[in-house]
């Protein structure tokens, strides 16, 4: 909603509402609830990446002493998935393992140590099957595939489709370019391990609290799996400790600890160790890509063919909608006049694959900076104009029928060379140094809800009681990202109050209002456009009623910081809401938020990519590589983000920093890899993320475009900043050392591959040169929108 | 299973004597959470990864998921709630909010224990002296970079 702040309110750099909770240790993560009758729930898990359970035997387990319940597959037979055309999991095995780490059986106990000890007494027979772990395997038709009958290949899902003439944009370039990367999968490791709490209440309702940033959807698939009617089940989601998609899927052990608590009568609680943690993953797919895209001899994009290869992992999780996103928002930054996209899916017996901060869209975004980067070089120009000549334009529609409207783009690019001095530095460092440039763009909330509805994808309530005190009600679900900070201070900024007098209830199904959750960038733009309707209704409300009892125009009547104004008089706001609710009653107000239905195309496929707004960032790197010894020390990182408006700039700038560090991460050394289907390295000691020794400086430079239709402008930033920076870091070390590592991470071994390789005489290039034997349908054609005819 | 020993333990916990019976294998982490239900300390790796659970045990930063609690019979024990409380925040709890140091918040009392640690034998650290102390602690949000500009902070208020 268009409404510029004026108290100051929004647009500040205030602490969280809940900053001193975190910094005294008081804020209750999910481990950190008990109660006395409390039992502790364990899951025996498969050894086996792929096997037939033969038999299961209880007996032994049941007989220990302190063991109250112990639960198979035959208990929970309903299968769910996340997204409604993938239900292909079940909360404990039935019938098969489809990876290591598969939920098996269920102990519930009088305290840890026993209810693990029972899980070694769980007798299970499984017959082997045979293992498939990459997607060279998988395109391979065999007898027992990981989902469904043989024959067949262990395809789960395809797109194919076709905007406009791509051959006659091939045929009309001066230069064509195809390469090939790889994008290795990685995982969240948010330092809160998963955990998940349940009891059967007073009136015999299932109170289920998880460690979830999707409180709705786990309610509905609890509901499902538990063959209960939602109303008999509340779900509570407990501020996580770190989520960024790790915590969106619906998991074994929330509905296992359901199930126990209502089979024992008793709570039970299961919180999963690190080892655990990895095997649930939900993170970054694996992702082969091919790109082939025509240039005008100025550098102008005449048609782009893009082709992906993801490794999902043994469920569909949030796949299906994975590698759409893989294909569609490569056009949200370049005009992209034909544009071809075919991507397939493949079910693999490894962890299962789902959504990691930028869900689906950094792995293509790395390739298509890099293949950028490298046409501008075949064409004789440099990486700033090349980009330039493409640059999406603000408020325009896409070939594949996404809505653009503010874009930020062209002023994060010139900030962000201008800052780092580019231009300067860019082949002109000395060897070893380099700079790199990439750009990226992201989603303010996915277009469309999970499951198909007209309703609303955010709910706020406000109340405001006789003292003054207003409480905003949302299901939005704060994983860290300062979603409740944002509530109060959309709110606050409604109603001239300081965040931190507000009450804020959130992530509780019981007492607060509709919000799908914490995915996809949404909150900020959706639960915040919600919550300030629902605020300017209040203020509606008081403002009214002060003028009537004062008997003056209402035009005359104003909010102020904490008070009321009205023809020279001032009102506290406590006695501006006693008028008002003398003259109404109870005073509350609603707001809801749906997005608008033209944001999308209608062919199949065009649910994902569409958002009400997009975020724009643009990076620079400067590296300094070590030759000898293949090592990337990244020296600084320049990051400029188009946030629309920064509802508060102390947690915006936090959150492109804490992405430049995932960034970081998964750029150089962050790898979810595999012996067989065993995990690598199933530890945060063997599994390496960037420690304070290797954070480089961060220049972070906010643009304000001012979205018409964000909440007070503002867009999202969670997601966005993350985008640029691994292509930003690969090219800047080709700019050091002359050598390309097309995949990620860029460790030190690649880099000295790439160095051999140019010492031979080679192109000095590190990465996949071909793609998997596997044929794509044709593709659908989709008329473009009427600009591109 | 075998019944485990139990040896009687005396602790110093932010101040308060406390004696207890604990099984040999039971580690600090288990005794300050379920024990003593001191539960701002956090439980991130349980292998002594990610330095989610440090406490200071007589003025060191200890990893409490590693340590035995009997190992530490008569020690005094630091939590993030022997520091300070909402109402009444130590200069950390204080800065750390306001320079935006915590987002989720689960690394954040490790970190001010750790950093308190620090400040009480140098009070004037340097940046890297700042970095190095904090190495061992991991936070997956904030790219460490409010955190360093919040001890600082309270560095130089102090100076």
């Amino acid at each position: 909603m268009r409404i510029d702040p004026t108290h100051g309110i929004v647009g500040a750099a205030g602490p969280r509402v809940d900053g001193l909770a975190q910094a005294t240790g008081t804020l209750r993560f999910l481990d950190d609830l008990a109660y006395p009758d409390m039992l502790w729930g364990k899951i025996l898990r498969s050894h086996h990446g792929h096997a037939r359970i033969v038999s299961i035997d209880t007996s032994r387990a049941e007989a220990l002493p302190g063991v109250h319940a112990v639960l198979t597959g035959a208990d929970l037979p309903v299968a769910f998935g996340l997204l409604p055309v993938s239900q292909d999991e079940h909360a404990l095995a039935v019938d098969k393992v489809r990876q290591v780490g598969d939920p098996v059986a269920a102990v519930a106990a009088d305290d840890p140590d026993v209810a693990e000890a029972a899980c070694e007494l769980i007798d299970v027979v499984y017959e082997p099957l045979p293992v498939v772990t990459s997607i060279e395997e998988a395109v391979a038709v065999v007898d027992e595939p990981i989902h469904g009958e043989g024959p067949r290949d262990n395809r789960h899902r395809e797109v194919s489709l076709e905007f406009g003439d791509v051959d006659a944009g091939f045929e009309a370039a001066d230069h064509v370019r195809e390469d090939v990367f790889f994008y290795q999968g990685n995982t969240h490791a948010a330092l809160e391990p998963h955990g998940a709490l349940a009891l059967v209440d007073e009136t015999g309702r299932l109170h289920l609290w998880s460690s979830t940033q999707v409180p709705h959807y786990l309610h509905r698939i609890a509901a499902k799996v538990l063959e209960l009617p939602e109303h008999r089940i509340r779900v509570t989601a407990n501020p996580t400790g770190g989520g960024f998609g790790a915590k969106t899927d619906v998991f074994s052990h929330e509905l296992v600890a359901a199930k126990l608590a209502l089979v024992t009568g008793r709570p039970v609680k299961i919180v999963l160790t690190r080892e655990e943690v990895f095997y649930c993953h939900r993170g970054r797919h694996p992702v082969l890509m091919w790109f082939k895209t025509g240039f005008t001899a100025d550098g102008r994009i005449t048609a782009m063919w893009c082709r992906t290869y993801l490794d999902g992992g043994a469920y569909g999780s949030y796949g299906a909608a994975s590698l759409l996103y893989t294909g569609q928002l490569q056009t949200t930054t370049y005009r992209i006049p034909a544009y071809r996209f075919q991507g397939a899916r493949f079910f693999t017996n490894k962890p299962a694959c789902g959504p990691k901060r930028g869900h689906g869209t950094p792995q293509p975004r790395f390739g298509l900076e890099i293949h950028l980067d490298k046409a501008a070089e075949d064409l004789g120009l440099d990486p700033v104009t090349i980009r330039k000549r493409n640059l999406v334009r603000p408020f325009s529609t896409t070939v594949n029928h996404l809505r653009i409207t503010s874009c930020g783009l062209e002023e994060c690019l010139d900030r962000v060379v201008a800052a780092s001095g580019f231009a300067d530095k860019h082949r002109s460092l000395p060897p070893g140094r380099g700079v790199g440039l990439a750009v990226g763009a992201y989603m303010s909330g996915a277009g469309l809800p999970i499951y198909f509805n007209d309703m609303p994808q955010s709910e706020v309530m406000v109340k405001v009681d006789r003292g003054g005190l207003v409480t905003v009600y949302s299901m939005a679900a704060d994983c860290g990202q300062g979603s409740t900070t944002m509530l109060a201070t959309v709110v606050g900024e409604a109603l001239g109050l300081d965040p931190g007098d507000l009450k804020v209830v959130t992530a509780d199904t019981d007492l607060t209002p509709i919000d799908l959750g914490s995915y996809s960038s949404r909150v900020t733009f959706m639960a915040g456009n919600a919550a300030l309707e629902a605020a300017m209704k209040l203020a509606d409300l008081v403002l009214t009623a002060v003028a009537d009892e004062l008997d003056v125009d209402p035009d005359e009547v104003a909010i102020g910081r904490g008070v009321v104004t009205a023809a020279g008089r001032e009102l506290t706001w406590a006695e501006a809401v006693r008028i008002a609710e003398a003259r109404w009653g109870l005073l509350s107000a609603t707001g809801s938020y749906k997005p608008p239905k033209d944001i999308k195309g209608d062919y199949k496929g065009a649910g994902v990519g569409p958002s009400p707004a997009y975020s724009y960032s643009a990076c620079v790197a400067e590296v300094d590589c070590d030759p000898e010894t293949g090592f990337v020390t990244v020296e600084k990182i320049w990051l400029a983000h188009d946030v629309g408006r920064a509802i508060n700039e102390l947690l915006v700038r936090g959150q492109v920093e804490g992405s430049v560090h995932m960034a970081l991460g998964e750029a150089l050394m962050e790898e979810q890899a595999f012996r067989g289907a065993l995990h690598d390295g199933p530890s945060l000691l063997d599994y390496k993320i960037p420690t304070v020794l290797e954070m480089p400086p961060v220049e972070t430079i906010l643009v304000e475009s001012v979205d018409p239709e964000g909440p007070f402008g503002a867009k999202e930033v969670g997601q966005g900043p993350l985008l640029p920076v691994m292509p930003a870091i690969a090219n800047a070390v080709h700019d050091a050392l002359g050598i390309r590592v097309d995949e990620v991470p860029l460790r030190p071994d690649k880099l000295l591959a790439a160095l051999r390789d140019l010492e031979r005489g080679g192109e000095g290039r590190y990465g996949p040169t071909k793609l998997p034997d596997y044929e794509f349908r044709s593709p659908l054609p989709v008329e473009p929108p009427p600009e591109f005819r | 299973m075998v019944e485990p020993q139990v040896e009687p333990v005396r602790l110093e916990v932010n101040g308060v004597t406390r004696r207890l019976f604990v099984a040999a294998h039971r580690t600090l982490l288990e005794t300050l959470r379920e024990d003593l239900g001191l539960t701002g300390t956090k439980h991130g790796c349980e292998l002594g990864e990610c330095g989610a659970c440090t406490v200071l045990v007589d003025g060191t930063p200890t990893l409490s998921c590693l340590t035995l609690t009997v190992e530490v019979d008569g020690a005094e024990v630091v939590t993030i709630e022997g520091l300070g409380t909402v109402g009444d925040p130590h200069p950390l709890q204080r800065a750390f909010a306001a320079h935006g140091a915590a987002q989720c918040g689960y690394c954040t009392p490790a970190m001010i224990l750790t950093a308190k640690a620090l400040l009480d034998v140098d009070p004037e650290p340097t940046r890297t002296e700042i970095a190095e102390a904090i190495a061992g602690n991991m936070c997956r949000c904030t790219g460490y970079l409010p955190i360093l500009e919040a001890i600082a902070a309270v560095a130089e208020e102090t100076r």
